[in-house]
């Protein structure tokens, strides 16, 4: 059905461009007012003055900081709570509740009240990229420990295998599919909190420079910054799918790389 | 080719006191009150040093409960079973045990696989790893050590698992049903290789199936399990010379003790494959 090689490649491009031309004409025919509805040209010339300025980058610097942070954080803190749920029935028993809850809970809305409790630097952006990027990742490592196999578990029993050395050389790697995908989610996830926080109140920082521009009506401004957003979520994405392939080689299950199903909230 | 294993005569020679594998009177309950469902009754039986014993009996038989207790995974309700005189009260480190499956690790190459006892049991890396790729050029894995489980077919990755199985050198290997997953033809061959593994071994083999061929075709003793529960209904030697080919099977002797074996389950009013 679909055609693949250069030509194909080519193509796509061609269509994009189409695309864009499409808008740029709309708005010229249409005479639609930049601060509604900007036209392509205008985005990028708003994205060259803005990186070519150095504003960009520098409140790019910040917002990648805050994400990347708040990321590790965020899954260092889920690994190990997983580990210790997936482990431990008496853990889990009394740790449920607030799992459930915390989980059902859209953890955006918590972001107001981090900003309060950690003020208008990156602190408050760094927690709030870290709860929101918390949860799939320990949802995942839960699932991916408790995922071995009964016969892999017999087999490691009928060795007198201790149970630290069960975990440590069957349940953690047979649970890196599982993490990994936590980890791809988790990534985009961070991004969001640290984006959402700095939009609620900043000093610096990509959400920061939107919600200035949104009071000046500086549309093209934010469709530019939108830009700049996209692109990141995808280099930090295909930054974990590296990882993950040269960890995962003996994993076929997503060869095909099926953008995971991602579930979760926020 | 004359009979290289005549057990009834080694156990004379021998006595008791080579018996790699006492049970006596073992039974095993699941559940409780209304709701217990024995699966074994009354288990009595001897393994000798060196004996390949094969039990025989259709699904649900509970022969796998009796292969999880000799491996410790298990404890009976009632009974006892003895490893080398030794009570099995929990899993042991002279044994090896195959699975129905391969269960290997595919995140380990075939001869980390064979590796995995020497590395939960902190054994010598270094004599194992010879030990290890001995092992895989006898199963005629050489030049596969550094493959992954995904690459080899069914058969090869079963050959892995009992190679695995042998690495520490067990007092007995257990094996439930290993061929159980594998074509008809393919499971012919592995029972060949499996003869011929053992017979340069002589390691004591604990063999279940539930393929009356197959059991008669290996053993140097057969015990007929009947189902629910579990029982021993016929216990007897087959005495074919070895090394036994396929040809083998279509034999008046070998006949014969398939016939006895489907006599011992059918008295039991239990159908059989």
């Amino acid at each position: 059905m679909i055609r693949r090689g250069p030509w194909a490649f080519v193509l796509r491009l061609i269509f994009l461009a189409a695309l864009a031309a499409l808008w740029e004409a709309a708005v010229v025919y249409f005479e639609l007012p930049a601060y509604v509805v900007p036209a392509p040209s205008k985005v990028a010339y708003a994205l060259y003055q803005g990186i070519e300025s150095e504003v960009y980058t520098a409140h790019l610097y910040v917002t990648v900081s805050e994400t990347l942070l708040g990321f590790a954080l965020g899954c260092v803190l889920a690994f190990v709570l997983g580990s210790v749920i997936a482990l431990s029935r008496t853990v889990e028993y009394y740790l449920q509740p607030l799992v459930v809850m915390f989980q059902a809970m859209p953890k955006v809305a918590l972001i107001p009240i981090m900003v309060i409790w950690f003020g208008l630097g990156m602190t408050s952006k760094v927690v709030s990229a870290a709860l929101v990027a918390f949860f799939p990742l320990m949802v995942n490592t839960i699932v991916g420990l408790r995922s071995a196999d009964e016969d892999r578990v017999n087999l490691m029993r009928s060795l007198a295998a201790s149970r630290w050395q069960i975990f440590r050389m069957l349940q953690l790697p047979g649970a890196m599919p599982y993490v990994f995908a936590g980890l791809e989610i988790a990534m985009i996830f961070a991004l969001i909190g640290a984006i959402v926080a700095e939009l609620i109140g900043a000093e610096k920082g990509l959400g920061m420079l939107m919600q200035s521009m949104n009071f000046n009506m500086d549309v093209a401004g934010q469709f530019s910054i939108l830009f700049i957003l996209a692109i990141l979520g995808l280099i930090l994405n295909e930054f974990i799918s590296i990882v993950r392939r040269r960890v995962l080689f003996w994993d076929r299950s997503r060869d095909a790389d099926v953008p995971s199903a991602r579930k979760g909230d926020s | 080719m004359d009979p290289i294993v005549d057990p009834s005569a080694r156990r004379v020679s021998q006595g008791q006191a080579a018996d790699v594998i006492a049970v006596r009177e073992l039974s095993l309950t699941y559940g409780r009150g209304a709701a217990r469902i024995a699966a074994l009754r009354d288990i009595s039986f001897r393994i000798a040093d060196g004996e390949l014993v094969v039990v025989v009996g259709p699904s649900g038989c509970g022969k796998s409960t009796l292969l999880k207790i000799l491996a410790g995974l298990l404890s009976p309700t009632e009974g006892a079973a003895e490893l080398k005189g030794q009570p099995i009260t929990g899993p042991r480190r002279d044994i090896g045990v195959v699975f129905q499956t391969p269960v290997l690790f595919p995140w380990r190459t075939v001869v980390g696989n064979v590796m995995l006892p020497a590395d939960v049991q902190r054994l010598d890396r270094g004599a194992m790893q010879r030990r290890a790729l001995d092992l895989l050029g006898q199963v005629g894995l050489g030049g596969f050590e550094r493959r992954y489980p995904r690459e080899l077919s069914g058969g090869m990755q079963q050959r892995v698992g009992i190679v695995r199985a042998l690495l520490h050198d067990p007092a007995i290997l257990l094996m439930d049903e290993p061929f159980g997953a594998l074509d008809a033809m393919t499971r012919e061959t592995m029972n060949v290789e499996l003869q011929r593994i053992w017979m340069a071994r002589r390691t004591t083999v604990l063999f279940i199936t539930h393929s009356i061929a197959e059991a008669v075709f290996l053993a140097d003793r057969v015990i007929v399990l009947t189902p629910r529960p579990g029982a021993i209904s016929d216990q007897f030697e087959v005495e074919l010379p070895r090394p036994r080919t396929l040809e083998v099977m279509n034999t008046e002797r070998f006949g014969h003790h398939v016939r006895r074996v489907r006599a011992a389950l059918n008295a039991q009013g239990a159908g059989l494959e």
